[in-house]
């Protein structure tokens, strides 16, 4: 895991002090709100319909127990003893006052986190596959890319008021578990030649305009890697629309201009920021790399797990994925219990996690896009223990990438953007669905909701997504079949008509009984869909 | 060098499409929507180059800045308009020297603005030495 050198510390206790006079200044009236906001804003405070949000970042969501332990102590002393995880690998708390923030961030800062650049026109946090340096198959670790990048963005002269949010997300494998193409630039490490370089994915994300990045450059090295964003980023700084808050991300402008002169105009821009001398030297990728080196696991730890008792089994064939070491294993840790808010934690969950990571998992955890908490480094022998602990503090929900295994947005509960209720619409879903062996028979589904059109619940690239608007005042549901944020990326097409809250529910049955209906052996629910289109599902929806 | 006001007597700013068709102006005023890169030619000739900030959250200025500075332009560069005390240390990284915000800062907190930060993780256009050389060398 990455460790802070001296600048980096100082780096983020600049920070701190910066943002005390920042909130002082507000406080005393001698900074208007209009002003404080974009300040707020790249410290991820945000204000809610309730009180103040705050959204810690989680680099490319990696961290220790040390720093999960101070997540739970955040919750319990300034927030009401519970995180929400978030699509984009951070926490966010929900109930924070003003004059506290700057005491929760010198209490980040005093373990290597903080919440810089969560939020605001600039670009945020970089989010990466959360089996980074335990996927069997990835060709290699991406965070130290990721790390690069952070650092490279973090305070960034230039791109701090950018027209609109920027996103980057950072993987190494095939099978793409961070919705790569659904960012403002999605970066896939690849291998030519014996060198590894990152391809260029930009202009996707989701929103009210969903789009999917299209290729921009096939292969940058690492040599190259931070002009070429740089070139990315200046392009839109440039050129991206500010005339309308809807239209200003860049995806709009790469839409506008056509992907072919969006590269035309970065590789030009790219040739002369190339001569800035900005790339660090590879001594520089080196030192992040060292610090991202493989835990020693033992190659020769037993492989055999003892299934005998048959709960633990079905966790097992449910939450626990391959490690690329023989006799270990990735842990998967659901945070959506059939009937809680997904991606809520309380802080007793959280130091559990904590314990659990330092004695099991090499002292780390990951945040997934989809709200839940991964141990990357758990021996298989040791997998017994660590359910048992899990179950007996509700975390041992086997359901990942089922059904239940909801992404929601927080909705309407919380969020001063949303149209609609996230959070009632999925404890419903997985309520009605609540049945394990009827989840299972229906396989990997994932279903995203969204309160609003912003699609923070990534609906867009549900298998199931779900969109909450506002009809005349009341809460509609609209229903899209078909999307996919992994390799398979599509955007999901919407049925039809909404619903309210109990009739999406049962449209919703009506979708996965005609795909059982409809599915050739061993067939996921995306592929029946995209096998037999929409037109039995519409009329099994609408009659 | 921090200024906050516009010294009496300079040469006042002309427009961008006024500067390119009359060759004797020093000083030019850049409006955001407007390309830096038609500059490039004439800035042997110009002691004064004033980017205009009509709103703090358009940051398009921050890259004219830059795009001035990397092509070799060593005269005044004025930031104008919706100027606030969170945006300069940014400012001054990208190029500006000068400052003539529309109203006035507190000279306290510019101070502690622009000392607030004691390096860079990445180059700018104010010489700074970036984090990844120090760790270096």
């Amino acid at each position: 895991m990455y460790k802070y050198d001296e600048y980096d510390q100082q780096m983020v206790d600049a920070r701190v002090a910066e943002f005390s006079d920042q909130v002082r200044r507000r406080l005393a009236g001698e900074i208007t709100e209009d002003q404080f906001k974009p300040l707020r804003l790249m410290n991820g405070l945000y204000l809610q319909l309730h009180a103040y949000m705050l959204r810690v970042a989680v680099p490319y969501g990696t961290l220790d127990s040390r720093q999960m332990r101070m997540l739970a102590h955040i919750a319990r002393k300034y927030d009401r003893d519970y995180g929400h995880f978030t699509t984009r690998q951070n926490i966010q708390y929900n109930w924070i006052k003003l004059e506290d923030a700057p005491a929760i961030l010198a209490d980040l800062a005093s373990v290597e986190m903080h919440a810089i650049q969560t939020s605001g026109n600039c670009i945020r946090n970089i989010s990466s596959d959360q089996w980074a340096g335990a996927a069997a198959d990835e060709i290699t670790d991406p965070r130290p890319w990721a790390e690069l990048l952070r650092q490279w963005s973090s305070f960034h002269p230039e791109f701090s008021y950018l027209p609109r949010k920027f996103k980057i997300a950072v993987i190494a494998a095939n099978e793409d578990r961070a919705a790569m193409r659904l960012h403002d630039i999605g970066i896939q490490i690849v291998e030519k030649d014996g060198q590894h370089g990152a391809a260029f994915y930009v202009g996707g994300g989701m929103g009210r305009t969903p789009m999917i990045a299209p290729l921009i450059k096939d292969f940058v090295p690492l040599d190259d890697m931070l002009s070429y964003a740089e070139a990315c980023l200046r392009v839109y700084n440039r050129y991206g629309r500010r005339d309308n808050i809807y239209k200003a991300r860049i995806k709009i402008l790469i839409h506008e201009l056509g992907a072919d002169e969006y590269r035309r105009q970065v590789e030009e821009e790219f040739k002369h920021v190339k001569s800035l001398g900005i790339d660090p030297p590879k001594a520089e990728f080196d030192r992040i790399a060292a610090q991202f080196a493989p835990p020693a696991l033992d190659a020769s730890a037993p492989d055999a797990i003892d299934r005998s008792d048959p709960d633990f089994a079905v966790w097992v064939d449910q939450n626990v994925a391959k490690h690329k070491v023989s006799g270990h294993a990735i842990v998967n840790i659901s945070l959506k219990p059939v009937g809680g808010i997904p991606g809520d934690a309380s802080s007793a969950q959280i130091d559990l996690m904590a314990d659990l990571a330092e004695q099991y998992s090499h002292d780390e955890l990951r945040v997934t896009h989809a709200q839940n908490i991964v141990l990357p480094h758990v021996r298989k022998a040791d997998l017994y223990a660590i359910w048992q602990a899990l179950d007996a503090a509700g975390l041992a929900t086997p359901n990942l990438d089922l059904i239940s295994d909801i992404i929601a947005c927080p909705g309407l509960d919380y969020c001063s953007l949303a149209n609609a209720r996230s959070i009632p619409v999925a404890q419903k879903i997985a309520t009605r669905f609540s049945d394990l062996g009827r989840q299972k028979e229906l396989g990997e589904l994932k279903l995203k909701i969204s309160g609003c059109i912003n699609a923070c619940g990534h609906h867009h690239a549900g298998h199931i997504g779900i969109l909450g608007v506002d009809r005349k005042g009341i809460e509609n549901y609209q229903l899209l079949l078909g999307g996919s944020g992994a390799e398979d990326v599509s955007l999901g097409t919407i049925t039809g008509p909404g619903f309210d809250e109990d009739g999406i529910v049962d449209a919703i049955e009506r979708v996965t009984d005609k795909y059982l209906a409809e599915r050739t052996e061993g067939e996921r629910f995306v592929d029946t869909f995209r096998r037999v289109g929409m037109a039995p599902f519409k009329e099994a929806i609408y009659g | 060098m921090v200024e906050h006001v516009h010294s009496s007597g300079e040469e006042p700013c002309v427009t961008l499409d006024a500067f390119l068709s009359q060759s004797n102006a020093t000083a030019v005023r850049l409006e955001p929507d407007e390309d830096a890169r038609a500059l490039i030619p004439h800035l042997d000739r110009l002691a004064l180059i004033e980017v205009a900030f009509p709103k703090f959250r358009d940051g398009r200025g921050y890259s004219s800045a830059r795009i001035l500075r990397e092509a070799g332009y060593t005269g005044e560069l004025r930031a104008q308009g919706d100027v606030l005390v969170d945006q300069i240390a940014y400012m001054k990284r990208c190029g500006f020297d000068t400052f003539a915000p529309e109203k006035a800062l507190n000279p306290a907190d510019v101070e502690a603005a622009l000392t607030r930060w004691p390096e860079h993780y990445q180059g700018a256009a104010d010489g700074a030495v970036p984090i990844w050389k120090l760790r270096h060398g």
